[in-house]
């Protein structure tokens, strides 16, 4: 099954909980969606690596057949093109690569062409198998790479979806294909609006979900609170720990290295294994 | 020689729009005829590449002259590859900017954003 980890902001513990659940597992495939600033290959620090390119199309035109019709310039509604004196400006970064253009010209004079804009990198660490988007600098949208990420997923066994950050398309394109979504919060007012955020997002997608209450305090936790208000499974409770915090700061798995914790996320995944059948 | 600048409404009295890609109107300012007319902006409600779409409807009106309070980055390589200059237009109405252009009073426009992407940015 497929288990995607997601959270309404950064530094909730997306990671912590993902690297945790994917070496609680017998045997399972980590996934790190968050392509912009992936992370979880600190902590599993993967080994017989192959990093593989992942590349979009984009048009390019051949001047000697173009005619300066513009039936491209107007049918693209991202406004990647643009002619200038039968001269073309091509805007790879709004380009959305439907290859539209490509089809609408009456003169063929358009092809697509391959540009590279980020890697997808695989690898192993004991009993996980680990897949790593990264997007290149400075690359407006990571979609297309979470796309090969999830091409390259395999449909048996246990995968965790370790996603970026917030809502946004990015997210969306993460847990399209997940069974069941962990939500991850903070014991904050702040972290209760972004938990809101992806809770409203699993509303839509129709997704089983559950929520992992991170860096909880003796104190009241409004996420806690948030989560009996909506009636939404809380499926475990991680404790502000320092020691946890110190596991975390040298780069070390807590799965790995506790009983404790071992035990806990054991009985996380067994408990969303359990909830993905209902 | 044609000016043309972004306006929120269809007056020349109006204030010039902070926006470039999506002002709802362009104004299109004749300097020998000292004619104008208003263009509707089709680039308003454009998903992405709003200032792309804009400076090529002002390359297709042929004008030689933009006085805008700034431009994305994109729109800027469209009305270069024209040959469009930009000039930064000042507070005051849209005539009061035509009037120190013909005086020869307005800078160029050199600070380029990087455009905003739909994310806004200040007035």
């Amino acid at each position: 099954m497929k288990i995607a980890v997601l959270s309404g902001k950064g530094g909730t513990g997306k990671t912590f909980v993902s690297v945790n659940l994917a070496c609680a597992a017998d045997k399972s495939v980590y996934v790190d969606c968050d392509v912009e600033e992936p992370n979880g290959y600190l902590f599993l620090k993967p080994e017989n690596t192959k990093k593989l390119p992942v590349a979009v199309s984009v048009p390019e035109v051949d001047m000697s057949k173009c005619t300066g019709c513009r039936k491209c310039v107007e049918f693209c509604r991202y406004n990647a093109l643009a002619l200038i004196k039968k001269k073309f400006l091509i805007f790879y970064e709004v380009c959305h690569s439907c290859g539209g253009c490509s089809v609408i010209c009456p003169e063929k004079a358009i092809s697509e062409k391959d540009r590279e804009i980020g890697t997808i990198e695989n690898g192993t660490s004991e009993n996980v198998t680990i897949l790593t988007g990264c997007l290149n600098t400075g690359e407006v949208s990571g979609v297309p790479i979470i796309k090969g990420l999830m091409e390259k997923m395999p449909n048996q066994g246990t995968t965790v979806i370790d996603c970026p950050p917030g809502s946004a398309c990015i997210v969306m394109e993460s847990i399209r294909k997940a069974d069941f979504c962990i939500l991850v919060a903070e014991p904050t007012l702040f972290g209760v609006h972004n938990l809101e955020m992806v809770y409203n997002l699993v509303k839509l997608f129709k997704k089983p979900f559950g929520v992992v209450l991170n860096k909880c305090l003796p104190e009241e936790n409004p996420a806690e609170k948030f989560c009996i208000d909506k009636k939404i499974n809380i499926l475990a409770k991680v404790p502000f720990n320092q020691d946890l915090g110190k596991l975390n700061s040298k780069g070390l798995i807590a799965v790995r290295e506790t009983k404790q914790y071992k035990e806990l996320f054991q009985k996380l995944l067994k408990d969303v294994e359990k909830e993905a059948e209902q | 020689m044609k000016l043309i600048l972004p306006v929120e409404k269809k007056s020349l009295d109006t204030a010039v729009c902070p926006s470039f890609g999506r002002t709802p109107f362009f104004a299109l300012y004749d300097t020998e005829s000292e004619e104008h007319k208003f263009i509707d902006n089709s680039a308003i409600a454009s998903q992405g590449g709003a200032g792309i779409k804009a400076a090529q409807m002002l390359v297709d009106s042929h004008a030689d002259a933009v006085i805008t309070y700034r431009c994305g980055q994109n729109a800027a390589d469209v009305l270069n590859a024209a040959d469009i200059k930009m000039y930064k237009a000042q507070d005051g109405s849209v005539n009061e900017n035509i009037e120190k252009f013909k005086a020869g009073k307005l800078p160029l426009l050199t600070q380029i954003h990087a455009g905003f992407h739909n994310h806004g940015g200040e007035k």
